[in-house]
């Protein structure tokens, strides 16, 4: 019976390339490395089947031979020095043989040489910092899924939780070194098809680094639990052929210098609540709640704060610099003037919180100098 | 419950309320133990079921994100520290007196106050789901900073309630460890001990010696919180990486603590069953204490993706992959056992042989997770997920579950209802399976453990498992009424019990006596 069950499973594993919506596999990936730690986890799991079918076949065979309804008498053995050296030694070479090539595999993960790009990454509760260091390109990435979908009020699209609004973006065939950290807790930055999982820990700079030669779209996820949202920041990666890559580099760079001149143009009261709202949502709202009322014991309120009724100067600096040692992230270099306006002036004005204030982005881009 | 008609010489249990908090007999604090066990078994279950039911589908229905890592974390806590452990203590208190030919445990009154703290602990434990802020929410590995800086007010709760349970582990593997060593009858020596009592005595060893560890890094989180202290704070110049260093120089060897009695148990049922002798006694010992002794140089295989240097990586994973042979040792020896014997399946012994098989292949993932490349995708996925659950469930819980039914005639003089055993093994057996295969495949195709909602590919295969996680549950309401049903109106046991049975705790009466062995029996 047990073996029937392993052997179905066995048989299932190894027939699941062909069904798409039951993937049962690891997947081989696109770069060298992953294609080895694909190689090296098939050649431990066959050993293991082989392993298991001896010894869970010589037991299924004393459990229908050697039972007591069948007439078996028991024998009388119980120890035999031959044999319990044979079966500490053979596993011990088999492990050895299983050590070489993965110690290998693990000695080109950690190939520090010169790469061709480097790009920091860093972990914010919960969404993802990618800066070009060469390049003046610095961004935020965070998940695009609908709330309503998942609140279920809405059809799920095929890349639910697995999309974001800024997807990194890499070259085809160079080597990219990403250099990861974390603002508030540990996350870790896990895309699967490239084999790199690495802790992004507050403090420190851990290193992992890919050649893809596949241009295409990645996705992966945060693999670290780093609080409520974590099963809302996903990883999206678009490689590039190089070329696509330079040139999105360029547009890249105009939309940064297009925002800026946004902000000296003159907002009224309602532009700004529009667009706060929407900025509330994206980056606010998973830890104030949708009405401003927070979660009691962990996000205060914003309804009828003191901070969003009060001194105007006071709430500008909890926003722009957040709060150390608190979620309370610095929004300065996340958001730009006019969405940090923006959101500021509705906070100030949205559920009752009747202020008239308008923030403008004017003064926030003098605060950001 | 054990009835005292027995044994009239002695005086017998006091009666109502107050035998059970003033008692000081192993027999008493171990049923306490035992049902203490099963309580939070279910309560853990029920979170599991929630968690379970919210996985069903992708979307949010049931619960929001923060009550889902609430939990999470309580599943995890309430399972290893409140219903695994207590159940293996509970056996211990139980059988080992018995199984050495001792009149009680060696320090009874500590063990009382061991026992009673549990119910403290967990009470306080539990309260935090009804604090501001909600309960302790970062996960039972609880990693700084999000269980320091970031956690909720209720984590001083959390970290006393973990003292608490620390103090009551300590306490009880002390007895354990002068029972053992000090009141074994004559003529039984070390190498003459039972499996269980073997086992039971190097676990004993290894609490003592990474509770106190456990401590130590709850209470630097305190200071972290409370004292202005950085320990594993980066801006104040401390380090998270030191808390997991610290977590897992506890968590490993506790990974063993909650399997080497289960080792115990299952070579104590298989002998009895395949009437047959333990093959490999000597090595089985030498296997226990060298996997013991491992158990301590293989903390990092937790974390391979910290940013471990190179050689560190190494080590940790041939450190981890050499548990493998010991390990194998054991599993050859129960096959060896088996082999040529003369097998019956009641219910302890199907319980038993799925451990075997179970808890091999929870083994065999867990090579796969030693070796450190292909750690790097299965870490912190649904694999390690499945990993785990087949070494705790399967495992451990199965291994308690066998031992419970093995030795349940001996505690109250009556058989259980042996159909409704069986029943209750193939309900278990099967939702087990049904829960946790799925979940290596899961696990491969990319999906992170500890999220409320996951991309639609993995959609199939959780409502898979949430079908098989309510099958295990409720039937375990199956074992809760066979054991009822066996203590109020089972059939009256024999002294053997079981045909094959073999041991000191077999010449005692059914039910055994409130009092053991006052006179020494003669071992031979
Ligand atoms: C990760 C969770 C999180 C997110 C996201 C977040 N906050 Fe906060 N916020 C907090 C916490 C926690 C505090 C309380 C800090 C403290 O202890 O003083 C806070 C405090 C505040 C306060 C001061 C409230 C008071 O009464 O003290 C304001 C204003 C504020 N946040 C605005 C924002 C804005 C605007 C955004 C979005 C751009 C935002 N927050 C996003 C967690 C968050
Ligand atoms: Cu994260």
């Amino acid at each position: 019976m047990k073996r029937v069950i392993f052997g179905l499973a066995v048989l299932l594993v190894t027939a699941s390339p062909s069904h798409a919506d039951w993937t049962m596999n690891l997947t081989r990936g696109v770069t060298d490395i992953s294609r080895e730690i694909y190689d090296l986890h098939m050649v431990i799991f066959w050993i293991c089947v082989v392993i298991g079918v001896l010894v869970f076949g010589v037991m299924l065979w004393s459990v229908v031979y050697h039972r007591k309804s069948r007439g078996a008498k028991a024998k009388n053995f119980h120890e035999s020095l031959l044999v319990e050296i044979t079966w500490t030694i053979v596993p011990f070479i088999i492990l050895i043989g299983m050590a070489v090539p993965a110690t290998a595999t693990l000695i080109k993960m950690y190939d520090n040489t010169e790469a061709d790009i480097d790009i920091q990454v860093t972990g914010y509760q919960w969404k993802w910092r990618y800066q070009y260091l060469a390049e003046n390109v610095d961004f935020f990435s965070s998940l695009s899924t609908p709330r309503e979908q998942i609140n279920n009020t809405q059809e799920k699209t095929t890349d639910y939780l697995l999309e974001v609004d800024n997807p990194l973006v890499i070259p085809v065939g160079k080597k990219v070194r990403f250099l990861l950290t974390a603002n508030d807790v540990i996350h870790s930055w896990w895309v699967p098809e490239f084999a790199v999982k690495k802790d992004a820990i507050p403090g420190f700079i851990n290193e992992a680094w890919v050649i893809v030669d596949k241009p295409g779209v990645y996705r992966g996820q945060c693999a670290e639990l780093c609080g409520k949202e974590h099963g809302f920041m996903p990883i999206v990666v678009e490689v590039k052929t190089v070329a696509e890559y330079e040139s999105w580099l360029a547009e890249v760079k105009q939309a940064d210098a297009k925002q800026q001149q946004a902000a000296m143009k003159s907002w009224n009261l309602a532009d700004l609540m529009a667009m706060g709202e929407e900025v509330y949502n994206k980056a606010c709202l998973a830890c104030h709640q949708a009405e401003g009322e927070g979660i009691p014991g962990a996000f205060p309120a914003l309804k009828n704060s003191p901070v969003a009724l009060g001194e105007v100067s006071v709430h500008i600096d909890v926003v722009l610099n957040g709060k150390p040692g608190t979620a309370m992230q610095a929004y300065k270099e996340q958001l730009s003037a006019v969405e940090l306006a923006a959101v500021i002036t509705y906070e100030r004005n949205a559920w009752g919180n009747k202020t008239g204030d308008i923030v403008t982005p004017a003064q926030i881009a003098e605060l950001k100098e | 419950m054990t009835s005292s008609s027995a044994s009239t010489h002695h005086h017998g249990p006091a009666v109502g309320l107050s035998r059970w908090l003033y008692t000081t007999n192993h027999k008493d604090i171990g049923t306490l133990y035992l049902w203490f066990s099963f309580a939070m078994f279910l309560t853990g279950g029920c979170m599991a079921l929630l968690i379970r039911a919210e996985l069903f589908q992708p979307g949010l229905q049931l619960i929001q994100p923060d009550f889902f890592n609430q939990m999470t974390t309580m599943h995890g806590l309430i399972m290893v520290f409140g219903a695994v452990m207590p159940a293996f203590v509970g056996l211990a208190n139980w059988m080992i007196p018995m199984m050495v030919g001792a009149p009680d445990m060696a320090l009874p009154r500590m063990n009382n106050w061991s026992f009673w703290i549990l119910p403290f602990a967990f009470s306080m434990m539990l309260s935090t789901l009804f604090m501001e802020g909600g309960a302790p929410n970062f996960g039972w590995t609880f990693y700084a900073p999000l269980s320091t800086t970031y956690a909720p007010p209720s984590v001083t709760f959390f970290i006393f309630a973990v003292h608490m349970m620390g103090i009551s582990s300590i306490m009880g593997a002390i007895n354990i460890i002068a029972t053992i060593l000090n009141l074994r009858a004559p003529g039984m020596s070390m190498m003459k001990l039972p499996l269980f009592v073997w086992t039971w005595l190097i676990t004993a060893f290894l609490l003592i010696a990474v509770m106190p560890v456990l401590a130590g890094v709850v209470t630097m989180m305190l200071m972290d919180i409370h004292f202005g202290t950085s320990f594993f704070n980066a801006a104040g110049g401390g380090d998270p990486v030191l808390f997991q260093h610290v977590f897992w120089f506890f968590g490993h060897p506790e990974v063993y603590i909650m399997i080497l009695p289960a080792f115990g148990i299952v070579s104590e049922i298989i002998p009895t069953f395949a009437r047959k002798r333990l093959f490999g006694y000597p090595s089985m010992v030498y296997a226990t204490a060298s996997i013991a002794l491992l158990s301590f140089i293989v903390w990092a295989h937790h974390m391979f993706t910290v940013g471990l240097p190179l050689v560190a990586e190494v080590f940790f994973m041939f450190a981890t992959m050499l548990i493998a042979v010991p390990t194998g040792v054991k599993v050859f020896n129960w096959v060896a056992t088996m082999f040529r014997g003369s097998m019956t399946f009641e219910t302890p012994m199907l319980f038993a042989l799925a451990f075997v098989v179970l808890f091999t292949i929870g083994g065999f993932s867990g090579l796969m997770l030693a070796i450190a490349p292909a750690d790097f995708q299965y870490h912190d996925t649904y694999f390690v997920v499945a990993h785990f659950h087949y070494v705790l469930v399967p495992g451990a819980v199965f291994a308690i579950m066998a031992g419970a039914y093995y030795w349940l005639p001996k505690w109250c003089g009556n058989y259980y209802n042996e159909t409704m055993g069986k029943v209750h093994f193939w309900c278990s057996f099967v939702g087990v399976n049904i829960t946790f295969f799925p979940m290596h495949f899961i696990g491969l195709a990319g999906m992170p453990r500890r999220i409320p909602d996951y991309a639609l590919q993995f959609a199939d295969f959780n409502a898979v498992a949430t079908v098989g996680a309510f099958m295990f549950g409720f039937s375990q309401l199956i074992f809760l009424y066979n054991v009822i049903h066996c203590i109020r109106k089972g059939r009256q046991a024999s002294s053997e019990v079981w045909e094959g049975s073999h041991g000191l705790e077999w010449t005692l009466p059914s039910p055994a006596p409130y009092h053991s062995f006052s006179e020494a029996p003669k071992v031979k």
